[in-house]
């Protein structure tokens, strides 16, 4: 089964990842944190993503086009990156999300991949 | 809340498993006892305060709950089974309210770590019946959605009503192995999801005063079993360490730098009275040996240093009882006290890859071995496995400065 652990972000953390005091123990982690995932072979993709100032939205509707800075909603906590892994249930899912260096600071939620529909 | 609604609630709470193992004993149906109860305890909290709190509060539950089993016997088919069991509440309502509940706790025990039932829903199941926790605080300590442990909760109650389990305490050829299931469900609500007990974080408690509750409630059932005492005198050696693990700022502090004066001597010295008095009985196990090793550790708080000599031998006699990786590991850790790092690595290497794959513990001991060897790099990418499967931030944030 495919899951997609996708990663919330406090605004403080986010600023870690550039803050000189705070980046390298930030990086170490996510690095530490990427290579279990790979060395215990459920790894399937995964990014971190620009911080949300960085974000583009863009939506449609009654035929007009509207183009707007930053993410689709302002939350406390924001999306900073996701990881897919392959593994056998939703419990080992858990278990990958808990050790998510996000997940003592914001978030880490788990969702399953879904299958394409019949015929697609 | 008032105060007659809180004492109406403490006395219901104290009441819960010893209630439910006796309804669930008689009606052989966890599910239906536990609805019975939960009805009878609702009446009660809605009762009691306007009437006071009853002189047996147990008594007054037993009876309500009962009822409720009763009425709703009536409104089901009912099989020749049941029928018989039927009969015999009605008789027993007929004796009015009686004097005492008797003390069907152990056969409970012994139902949920029945061999008939999923290892890992034992502990769970356990914690539901005997100590009323809800679902929702079951799956958190387990690391398991809500809506997966009410499932799986629902299903066993299901499996102990179909297969008939029996309500009962196995007799002497089959209680040591029964016991064992017994004990390491306990143990199992002590660590409830971290892997290793002795670094987690001390703010989250998770079940572990659940857990030595259930561990003082096998005790004193079983007097004459070492190892209940044992499991008991183990959790109470780790738990006197809890306010250790942490240093002022919040950083963890590992076993052998913690300050053994934050230890709680209180809880060391009944730890040992307890295996002390296992020991009486000339019959070692995994409970007792473990146990015995944390007394190791314990003894640093009157001679200043740890008998590393021991702790390996008493790990040696651990794994044959019990070769859990957890001991394969700290077995490793103490060869590498008492030998070198070479012999600590040689542990680690004879142990299944498949097995550690996720093993936080090894890792983080792989990368300490490999340092005091000078194989830096082999030690990075072990503190960097390390770090990637620990869960505790404290603990994550001691492991980036060792490997620096």
């Amino acid at each position: 089964m495919r899951y997609t652990i996708l990663v919330y972000e406090t605004e403080a953390e986010l600023a870690a990842r550039t803050d000189p005091k705070r980046k390298d123990a930030y990086w170490g982690a996510y690095r530490a944190y990427t290579k279990a995932l790979r060395d215990a072979g459920v790894m399937v993709g995964g990014a971190a993503l620009e911080p949300p100032p960085a974000a583009t939205t863009v939506r449609q509707r009654d035929g007009k086009r509207r183009v707007q800075d930053g993410p689709f909603a302002e939350t406390k906590e924001q999306l900073g990156g996701f990881v897919m892994i392959d593994v056998p249930s939703l419990d080992k899912a858990l278990e990958w999300a808990a050790r998510c260096p996000s997940a003592s600071t914001g978030a880490a939620e788990v969702r399953p991949n879904m299958p394409p529909p019949p015929g697609a | 809340m008032t105060d007659v609604a809180a004492a109406a609630e403490l006395a219901a709470r104290a009441a819960y498993g010893r209630l439910v193992a006796s309804l669930a004993a008689r009606w052989r149906d966890v599910a239906r006892a536990e609805d019975a109860l939960g009805d009878a305890l609702l009446a009660a909290l809605e009762t009691w305060p306007r009437t006071g709190v009853p002189d047996r509060p147990e008594a007054w539950l037993l009876t309500a709950a009962r009822r409720r089993l009763v009425d709703g016997a009536r409104h089901t088919t009912v099989t020749a089974a049941a029928e018989a069991d039927l009969t015999l509440m009605l008789e027993e309502r007929a004796e009015q309210e009686p004097s005492s509940v008797p003390d069907d706790r152990l056969a409970l025990l012994f139902v949920c770590a029945h061999p008939a039932i999923d290892e890992a829903a034992r502990t769970p199941l356990m914690l539901q019946t005997v100590l009323g926790l809800d679902a929702a605080r079951i799956a958190s300590a387990f690391l398991v959605a809500p809506a997966t442990m009410s499932q799986r909760l629902v299903r066993v109650k299901a499996r102990i009503r179909e297969a008939g389990i029996r309500f009962e305490i196995p007799a002497s050829p089959e209680l040591a192995a029964r016991l064992d299931a017994v004990l390491e469900a306990i143990y199992a609500a002590y660590g409830s999801g971290w892997e290793d007990v002795a670094g987690s974080d001390p703010r989250r408690r998770g079940l572990a005063e659940e857990a030595i509750w259930l561990g003082r409630l096998a005790a004193r059932l079983l007097p004459d079993q070492p190892e209940a005492h044992g499991l008991l005198a183990l959790m109470l050696y780790c738990e006197a360490r809890r306010a250790a693990r942490r240093d002022a700022a919040g950083a963890y502090v590992p076993l052998g730098q913690q300050d053994s004066g934050r230890w709680s001597r209180p809880m060391i010295e009944e730890a040992e009275r307890i295996l002390t008095g296992a020991a009486r009985f000339k019959a070692a196990g995994r409970f007792q040996l473990e146990a015995a090793i944390q007394s190791v550790h314990a003894q640093r708080a009157r001679t200043g240093d740890t008998d590393w000599q021991a702790v390996a031998l008493l790990y040696e006699g651990l794994l044959r009882h019990a070769p859990t990786i957890g001991a394969r590991v700290a077995h490793a850790a103490a060869l590498g006290e008492v030998r070198d790092a070479e012999a600590g690595l040689a542990a680690l290497d004879a142990i299944p890859p498949d097995d550690i794959a996720t093993y936080q513990p090894y890792w983080a001991l792989r990368g300490h071995l490999l340092t005091a060897t000078g194989r830096a790099t082999e030690a990075g990418d072990a503190y960097d496995r390390a770090i990637g499967l620990s869960e505790d931030p404290a603990v994550r944030a001691f492991l980036l400065a060792r490997r620096a």
